[in-house]
């Protein structure tokens, strides 16, 4: 037995719980040496390599890449006396031990907060804290007490010294002015869902508002008893057809941040189907010029400075809404999201500062911008400080679409696909290179005769930038 | 390359630095600063040789540390990575009577002092606090606040001016290791204006090391580190921290000065974290790669390794050997941490108090009854 060794899935840093494999850098029946490199694996906190703790042959691999494991389950074991010849038949391979296994449990399908997430559950029946993961509300288990019947795992308390004071449930306590209490993550909870702490009821300890509180303010009323099912369970719900995949990573965040904006922000969407005809041939120009030989120019390049332009026309189309302060936040910077489509799902990193690039730094922009994306390599940065979005779904081939708008913006324009399509072109009906845009925004900040004015302007460059170029400046 | 004229070294960053050992393996003969003191190193070959066997040693120990982290053997571990020159250099250059007071990455500064590199492994596995002698080793525990023990040291260093062991080439002198972002606490800066106004015989030994985990530099400071210096009325001299034979020069020299009577030195070792801050920590997220490439092309034993094979000190047998040794110093040092002892539960009562006291006594006896109540306790 001791010459199989089972390698478990150590904290990899300082109270992690879970760590994803990645991918394996060895396979079964692979000699490897002593600290050679053999999986890598992501944590909340880093992807890192970890390197063989033995030298010997690869046995077994127990989880596929692309699993998530809980740390301390086995995740691979090794032959560490190969030499000695092939193992006994009835023992084909290591089993892990059904205690490792138990600790390899799938996350709870829901709970209050984001598992993983301060004050939410963490897996292992953990409550997350700030570092770590704080104590395990589960009974220890324990070696039996002397004297105790076997199989009976009461554990006695020591008795206490002074018999605590009887505790009274939570009850919500009237506040008498002064600041509300909460604690910062509460805090910020409640202003990414877009609501006033002082109309939440407190029931935390001197009257402090709990996260419970807040998503309970966040859900409405008190929950009504659900509705009993009308139907009763068919054959029609055939499990075996249905493909259930894990939520996480960045489909994770994306329903998080999806859902926390539209049930936040009232949006409003409105369309325009523009001739850009000249804006195509604005482009082939650009092209041919000198400053622009080594770099990539696409009609988003223009939307975007068309988008910029008309920022600088309008600027409060650049704001933000702080529930917090109960303030508009008016932007003089515009940090201009892209919405791109990855293999990891949708992310909107941006352009920083984007009103003050010249076209063709703006171009480089937006290039490195989409490329780094695709890779799969944004760093928090590029996503982060966001003040107003494009989402390009003409890629996709489709016209337009109503976007909602990414957390604390207050405009995101839809640019579909560009086609020939019969237009009345001076007086007479010409194949013109036509588009829609599509803007949404945030109509607690913007009324329809500033959002309809923001893209009619947008709309306007995009059928004569040239003239448009020179009516504005 | 001109001599004895210029405190520019190659790759040095604006303002220059002191280099007595290009990257490509270049000796520099000797450097005179705008100070007008000019250093230099006089080595045998056996000096040059056993400075090798130090970076490539604690190099490997270090490797084979973050292997034992990543298979769950240490808790955490602060990589020195890249950070093997200042350390070595500035380790051999304090004489057996002075007192270092490290941070929890001086695992070369440790190894140089001639301590049995395991020491602060029961810190990072979690079997002891990291309590060691600080007098019979002299080097104090690690720290782990980050800048608190410049505070320390600076205290300490009085307490020798106090007790009448400076003035003399005898004399103690104390080093203060710290990094660039401790440069931002307090107490760093306190330790500045007490070693400055008290004239304390020490040496701060600053390894800037470009970030203060992910903040960067110039998030740190406007000017070069070293010339902050001036404003608390001590020199301050910037190194080549990958340079370990500018590292030994400079700091022998300061270190000298202080035991001398001569005051405080705040040395700026310019260098490079090439891993991680500690395990915990994804450097991708906040640095490009085409800098730790750059940094890459300065490492401090490829050039100490050329200079030793340019002069024929050296050869692949030699370089090998220390290769080989190194790697069954690491592999002892692994058998040794996984054999490390797990602490009994009532050894948490051990260091609370010097004498015990009859609260604590009672609370250990209670305790002890406690775990014998369970079958197959040891107690």
């Amino acid at each position: 037995m001791s010459r199989i060794k089972e390698f478990n899935l150590p904290d990899l840093g300082e109270g992690l719980t879970e760590g994803e494999i990645l991918s394996w850098l060895v396979k079964v029946g692979d000699t490897i040496e002593l600290n050679q490199p053999i999986v890598e694996v992501e944590t909340a906190k880093a992807a890192v390599e970890i390197p063989a703790k033995w030298a010997g042959v690869v046995s077994r691999i127990f989880v596929e890449a692309g699993t998530t494991v809980e740390v301390g389950a086995p995740i691979v074991a090794i032959d560490t006396d190969p030499s000695a010849g092939p193992l006994p038949s009835d023992l084909p391979g290591p089993v892990p031990s059904a205690e490792s296994l138990a600790a390899v449990e799938i996350a709870p399908a829901e709970g209050a907060v984001e598992p993983g997430l301060i004050g939410g559950p963490a897996p292992g029946g953990r409550t997350a804290v700030l570092v770590g993961y704080g104590p395990k509300v589960t009974t220890a288990k324990r070696r039996p007490r002397v004297g105790t019947p076997s199989g009976s795992a009461v554990v006695v308390p020591p008795p206490p010294v002074v018999p605590p004071a009887p505790v009274a449930p939570p009850t919500p306590v009237a506040r008498t002015g002064g600041p509300v209490l909460a604690k910062p993550p509460v805090r910020k909870l409640a202003r990414d869902l877009g609501l006033d702490l002082a109309t939440i009821a407190g029931t935390g300890p001197l009257g402090s508002v709990t996260r419970d509180d807040v998503q309970k303010a966040a859900a409405g009323a008190p929950q009504a008893a659900p509705i009993a099912p009308a139907v009763t369970t068919a054959a029609v719900f055939d499990a075996s057809r249905e493909q259930r995949i894990p939520v996480k990573g960045v489909r994770k965040l994306t329903a998080e941040n999806m859902v926390a904006s539209a049930f936040t922000a009232p949006h409003v969407t409105e369309f325009l189907t523009v001739d850009v005809t000249r804006t195509m041939k604005a482009i082939e120009k650009l092209k041919g010029r000198r400053e622009f030989r080594d770099v990539r120019i696409s009609p988003l390049l223009l939307v975007a400075k068309a988008v910029l332009l008309a920022v600088g026309r309008h600027p409060m189309v650049n704001s933000s809404w702080s529930a917090a302060t109960n303030e508009i936040v008016v932007k003089e910077y515009v940090n201009l999201g892209i919405a791109a489509a990855t293999e990891r799902g949708l992310i909107v990193p941006n352009v920083k500062d984007a009103g003050r690039l010249s076209l063709r730094e703006l171009a480089e922009a937006l290039n490195t911008l989409v490329q780094v994306a695709k890779s799969g390599k944004t760093p928090p940065f590029d996503m982060a400080g966001g003040t107003l979005s494009i989402t390009n779904v003409g890629v996709f081939g489709v016209d337009t679409g109503t976007p909602i708008l990414p957390p604390g913006e207050s405009a995101i324009l839809a640019f579909g696909a560009i086609r020939p399509m019969p237009w009345v072109h001076k007086e007479k009906i010409k194949i013109r290179q036509v588009t829609t845009l599509g803007l949404s925004f945030d109509h607690r900040i913007i009324d329809g005769e500033l959002g309809s004015k923001f893209l009619r302007d947008i709309g306007d460059f995009l059928t004569d930038p040239e003239g448009a170029l020179l009516a504005w400046i | 390359m001109a001599n004895g004229e210029s405190i520019v070294g190659a790759d040095a960053p604006a303002g220059g630095f002191v280099q007595l050992l290009t990257p490509d393996g270049e000796r520099v003969d000797s450097v005179t600063t705008a100070d007008g003191i000019t250093y230099s190193v006089d080595f045998t070959d056996d000096e040059y040789r056993e400075l090798y066997r130090d970076l490539v040693t604690v190099r490997r120990l270090d490797a084979e540390a973050t292997a034992l982290q990543r298979q769950g053997e240490l808790g955490i571990w602060a990589s020195l990575l890249g950070q093997e020159a200042a350390q070595v250099g500035s380790g051999r250059a304090m004489r057996p009577q002075d007192m270092a007071f490290p941070t929890y990455r001086e695992h070369g500064v440790l190894y140089t002092r001639g301590i049995d590199p395991i020491m602060p492994f029961g810190l990072f596995r979690g079997v002891d606090q990291g309590g060691w002698d600080a007098n019979e080793h002299r080097f104090n525990g690690y720290t782990i606040v980050i800048g608190s023990q410049t505070l320390h040291a600076t205290g300490y260093a009085m307490g020798v001016t106090m007790d009448g062991k400076t003035g003399g080439p005898d004399g103690e002198a104390v080093i203060a290791y710290f990094g660039d972002g401790a440069t931002s606490q307090g107490e760093v800066n306190e330790a500045f204006v007490w070693a400055g106004v008290f004239h304390a015989p020490m040496v701060f030994f600053c390894q800037n090391n470009q970030y203060a985990i992910s903040e960067p530099l110039e998030r740190q400071t406007r000017i070069p580190l070293y010339r902050r210096a001036a404003g608390y009325g001590f020199p301050g001299v910037r190194i080549d921290g990958n340079d370990v034979l500018a590292s030994f020069a400079v700091t022998r020299a300061a270190l000298d000065n202080a035991r001398n009577g001569q005051g405080p030195t705040l040395i700026e070792a310019y260098t490079y974290r090439m891993g991680a801050h500690t395990s915990s920590d994804d450097p991708t997220r906040y640095r490009i790669a085409s800098e730790v490439e750059s940094w890459k092309a300065k490492d401090p034993i490829s050039r100490l390794r050329a200079f030793l094979a340019k002069q024929q000190v050296a050869d692949e047998s030699f370089f090998d050997e220390v290769d080989e040794t190194a790697k069954t110093l690491a592999l002892s040092l692994r058998e040794r941490v996984l054999e490390m002892p797990d602490p009994q539960p009532i050894s948490m009562f051990d260091n609370v108090y010097p004498h015990g006291s009859p609260e604590l006594d009672a609370q250990r006896a209670q305790f002890a009854e406690y775990h014998a109540s369970f079958e197959g306790s040891d107690h």
